[in-house]
């Protein structure tokens, strides 16, 4: 199967990767998948005094299709807040990166990627 | 276009040059393009004589008399020939199967169907070397076992059974034994005449020959029957109907007198360069060879690259063309199941390379391959959650998923 172009630019130069101190309070983290089913992603947002996500970092064991969801993921949550942030479905990911049918479930585990980091943060908070 | 290095030759390999120039002399007004059926004419007397050597060529390479010899489409076709046609044929003696979990899916997809059908299959799991155990096995046989099916040579791991303890507790116990040999034939020793084997599966376009081509050898002595699964005009022994198609049966039989005359040689230079490649990798951490490394065919290396997802790990060595025991494209998601057979764990089978060498790999492409797979797993292994977590002591056991 080929993959499409945005994908394999955001396989090939993935943004944000990295790790962000998963004890910081203004840090939340979702880690969402299993190795099991050929898939893991780990998000991590951290948010400003405001409440704006000001950083993300994420790291992901999985297809070139997993990688690229979680990549553009991190793109587009800076800047949002955690309200804006927990609203993105993952149809715009398939969207954006014209995902094939048999990849949409990478998309699926990027957006609970990002609501699982959003729960931690507010755990934290509460 | 830059093409990717082929190593992938499990899957198929290129028809040898000079297979195809021979085949080329069967199609055209010019060539022989008679029907081998035609028993009335020149035309059709040059087809039969060009089957007739193609036959020869077969038999030759594994030890068979040209009589056991039925052409057939390629070895799905042969393996469902096998298995259907004796358990059609000697349904009234027994309706027990025994095959292996790690077998092609034309065996055991064969098998399913026949159980549909109100037969009964035992799948027997492999030991954890991919290899048959064969005091389970001899456990398993029944009265009413009339049939053993084991491949030869495993498709993704290439892993050797022996086919002479397995066909001697066959022949005790008056089980048929039929054996998947398309990965095995052309590259290590068959001989049929002292082999304990009934029916084998043949494919050409793993040795060098045209795909949709294949043969069945089908065991005189001791005399074995089959209820024919394709029905017409009879032909070959009216155990599967069809004109035959000279062209590729004669591409078939080059190939097989090719693997013939050079066996010996190839599988030494197969070997070295699997070694080659071998060694390139064994130096890295957790890398798993995946089957047992000695009982091999010498051109297959299935090997994990632990905590590097297999299929993203191909997208990135796209300069080489391999086989992943990750199914991250099917539905289901679930890996290999021959590496799951095997006792691996989910993320190992899903971590694994299939890298297969063959007639037209050199030491420079090994090398090349050994350079960008290294590159590309430890930039893969620096975006891995798990790699992380494997390098800060975590057991991935230990930790609950969220599975989805």
């Amino acid at each position: 199967m080929a993959y499409g172009k945005k994908v394999l630019d955001h396989y090939e130069n993935p943004r944000n990767v990295g790790v962000l101190d998963k004890d910081a309070a203004n840090v939340g983290t979702g880690m969402v998948g299993a190795p099991a089913c050929g898939d893991v992603m780990r998000l991590q947002i951290q948010v400003n005094d405001d409440g704006v996500i000001e950083e993300a970092k994420f790291k992901t064991y999985g297809c070139g299709s997993a990688i690229a969801s979680s990549s553009l993921l991190t793109e587009w949550v800076k800047g949002k807040t955690l309200d804006e942030a927990s609203q993105i479905k993952n149809t715009e990911i398939v969207d954006e990166l014209e995902l094939p049918p048999v990849k949409i479930h990478c998309s699926v585990l990027a957006e609970d990627a990002i609501k699982a980091a959003i729960t931690d943060l507010k755990s934290k908070a509460s | 276009m830059l093409t990717p290095t082929y190593m992938d030759y499990s899957s198929t390999t290129p028809v040898d040059p000079r297979v195809a120039k021979k085949m080329a002399k069967y199609l055209t007004m010019e060539g022989d393009f008679g029907n081998a059926a035609s028993r009335s004419h020149y035309y059709g007397w040059q087809a039969e004589k060009a089957v007739d050597e193609a036959r020869s060529q077969v038999a030759d390479l594994v030890g068979a008399d040209t009589r056991e010899i039925v052409w057939t489409s390629g070895a799905t076709e042969s393996n469902n020939l096998a298995i259907k046609g004796i358990a059609n044929f000697y349904h009234k003696r027994g309706k027990h199967i025994i095959t292996l979990k790690t077998e092609h899916k034309a065996v055991l997809d064969t098998c399913r169907q026949l159980e549909r059908e109100g037969f009964e299959v035992t799948y027997l799991d492999p030991m954890a070397n991919g290899l048959l155990d064969i005091e389970e096995f001899k456990s398993t046989i029944r009265e009413d076992t009339i049939l053993a099916s084991f491949m030869h040579v495993n498709n993704e791991i290439g892993v050797i059974q022996d086919l002479q303890s397995i066909g001697e507790i066959c022949r005790e116990n008056k089980v048929f034994f039929h054996v998947d040999a398309a990965q095995s034939v052309g590259k290590i020793e068959i001989d049929l005449a002292s082999l304990p084997v009934d029916l084998m599966s043949f494919s050409a376009h793993k040795i060098y020959g045209p795909k949709g081509m294949g043969a069945l050898y089908v065991s005189r002595k001791p005399r074995v029957r089959l209820e024919a699964q394709m029905h017409g005009g009879g032909h070959e022994r009216g155990m599967r109907s069809g004109t035959l198609a000279t062209h590729q049966i004669v591409g078939m039989g080059e190939a097989f007198a090719i693997a013939k005359a050079e066996m010996k040689e190839e599988s030494e230079r197969t070997l070295k360069l699997r070694q080659r490649l071998y060694d390139g990798f064994s130096d890295m951490e957790e890398v798993v060879v995946n089957g047992d490394l000695d009982q091999r065919i010498a051109g297959n290396l299935n090997i994990s690259f632990n905590y590097v997802e297999g299929e993203s790990l191909m997208m990135a060595i796209s300069g080489v063309a391999v086989s992943s025991g990750s199914a991250c494209t099917s539905a289901s998601l679930e890996p290999s199941y021959v590496l799951r057979a095997l006792g691996l764990s989910d993320e190992l089978a899903h971590s694994s390379i299939r890298f297969s060498v063959g007639r037209y790999t050199t030491e420079k492409d090994v090398d090349d391959a050994i350079a960008l797979v290294r590159e590309k797993v430890e930039k893969l292994r620096d975006l891995s959650p798990l790699w992380d977590m494997y390098k800060d002591g975590i057991d991935l056991n230990s930790v609950q998923w969220a599975a989805h």
